[in-house]
């Protein structure tokens, strides 16, 4: 039996005194695609950090395809949140993609030409090869938000992690890599932090709420519970577009 | 100006000036793009409790600050890594005691003729051919280093969260470049001195950064900058009988706010 994608047994983490994790505990299968949502502040990046193992757990274990976090580093891809990282370094569309490839490509060697090509698979797939060579404090907050998501997929991983992918590109982009995603996912389990609803209900295999403690949900139904219980406070569900089959029927209709 | 070549002192400044501008083009980059500008500071000042203690056991100076420097960054990153919070005075800290058990070191040394104020602001006469044989495998070594994980370097200065991702020992690499930092820091101060090192390691990336595209280009200029200012300001000093490590950074500094102003009056220019 293949191990399990992302094993989360009672995790608890906090900042110094300030608790962000209680008892944190699900198991996700390979080739799921999960969406966490959740307040800001609640805990969702460092839940995603916990499992990349740039964070430790203050109690508890995580498990990555079996492995401990560090050990299954090579193995997963990453995008991170925001894109105002390091704006005026003197660096490529090209070289931040191709630094997706290091986990493949020995300690100290130079890139192969595989490699290369990868890179320019990953930056053609996102719409930004004619900006290869052109540096990163001359992108706009889109095309940088493109050019580290191709950075993840040139990984080629087997667990993928978004934090808000798609907070500063267009709609347009936006339904496009949640459409590849969704191809990608027949190989690769998706972890991806959003706070669009309307995400979650179209893509979406299994759904998270963090708000300190985590509710999951495998067959990626939102509830009005599971929402009220995480944002604390009743929320409207409105989804927007088709399929809605995430949102229960209301009861009485 | 030219039978100053005669002068074996003059020949071993040349040489070790254009040794540790590229080295220092080099590191500086690094330094620079990681923004561990203080740490390096932090380590070029407390060197000087390596060359008290060099003095004191009768060791060779450059090897007792080698060492000593070594040490203290090891411990400058353990400190950043282990209580963000308060690493900046913790490494203050560190920066002054090094300093002081130098000071100290030195005054209970018996005898007299340390010349302090070279080892403090650099002397084009202190460069010793002993010196030069140290910097030469210094120098190959952190070149050979930094072109042999240049793609690695990269990640780790660019993004290193993304680097350890993608497996990097990052940690491992951190420390590589604070030990290359040090021993690069030794190499210098014997000609521009450790209170001035910091100027030579960031004034010309800090320039270089401007008109370069990537960090491999960044790098080469930064060297190429750093020989023109050292070579300057060598020739200053010997013209006009001033310290070295003094000349060679107002040179530097002259360059550095020419090209400050060159960058106001652009964006004045874009704006308009």
């Amino acid at each position: 039996m293949k191990p399990a994608a992302v094993e989360v047994k009672n995790v608890w983490f906090s900042y110094g005194t300030a608790e962000v994790l209680r008892d944190v505990t699900f198991t996700l299968d390979q080739g799921d695609f999960l969406g966490i949502l959740g307040p800001n502040g609640g805990g969702k990046t460092t839940l995603l950090k916990l499992m990349l193992g740039l964070l430790k757990p203050d109690k508890g274990t995580i498990r990555i395809l079996g492995a401990s976090p560090l050990e299954a580093t090579r193995r997963v891809g990453y995008v991170p949140q925001g894109t105002d990282l390091n704006i005026s370094f003197p660096i490529s569309a090209m070289e931040i993609a191709l630094m997706g490839r290091i986990s493949r490509s020995r300690l100290g060697r130079s890139f192969s030409k595989e490699d290369r090509a990868k890179a320019a698979d990953a930056l053609t797939r996102v719409g930004m090869i004619e900006y290869a060579d052109t540096l990163v404090g001359r992108l706009s907050g889109g095309q940088r938000q493109r050019v580290f998501i191709a950075r993840a997929l040139a990984t080629d991983p087997e667990i993928l992690f978004l934090d808000e992918p798609t907070s500063s590109v267009d709609q347009e982009f936006e339904t496009d890599l949640y459409g590849f995603l969704k191809e990608l996912n027949s190989r690769v389990t998706i972890i991806v932090i959003t706070h669009d609803v309307g995400v979650i209900s179209r893509y979406v295999k299994s759904v998270a709420c963090v708000n300190r403690t985590l509710v999951f949900h495998a067959e990626g139904r939102i509830t009005t519970e599971m929402l009220d219980t995480v944002y604390a406070c009743p929320v409207d569900l409105i989804a927007h577009g088709v399929p809605h089959r995430v949102l229960p029927t209301h009861e009485g209709h | 100006m030219w039978e100053a070549l005669q002068f074996d002192f003059v020949r071993n400044a040349l040489i070790a000036g254009v040794l540790v501008s590229i080295v220092c083009g080099v590191i500086g980059t690094l330094v620079v793009v990681n923004r561990i500008v203080f740490i390096s500071g932090g380590i070029a000042h407390a060197a000087y409790g390596g060359i008290g203690l060099a003095f004191y056991l009768g060791i060779a100076p450059t090897l007792g600050a080698a060492a000593f420097s070594v040490l203290v960054a090891i411990v400058m990153g353990l400190v950043s890594l282990g209580s963000k919070q308060r690493a900046d005075t913790v490494i203050g800290v560190l920066w002054a005691v090094g300093m002081a058990l130098g000071v100290i070191l030195i005054d209970i040394t018996p005898g007299y003729g340390v010349d302090l104020m070279s080892y403090l602001f650099g002397s084009i006469l202190a460069v010793s051919t002993f010196d030069l044989w140290m910097m030469i495998p210094l120098d190959a070594v952190v070149l050979l280093m930094v072109a042999l994980f240049y793609k690695e370097f990269m990640a780790l200065s660019y993004d290193e969260e993304f680097a350890f991702v993608v497996g990097i020992p990052v940690k491992t690499l951190y420390f590589t470049l604070l030990i290359m930092t040090a021993l690069c820091v030794v190499m210098v101060i014997r000609l521009v001195g450790l209170i001035l090192v910091i100027a030579l390691l960031t004034i010309p990336p800090y320039i270089a950064e401007k008109y370069t595209g990537s960090l491999g280009k960044m790098m080469a200029l930064s060297s190429l900058l750093g020989v023109i200012f050292t070579l300057a300001g060598l020739w200053l000093s010997y013209g006009y009988n001033l310290s070295s490590g003094a000349s060679i950074i107002l040179v530097a500094g002259v360059a550095f706010f020419l090209s400050y102003a060159l960058d106001q009056v652009k964006k004045g220019k874009t704006k308009i």
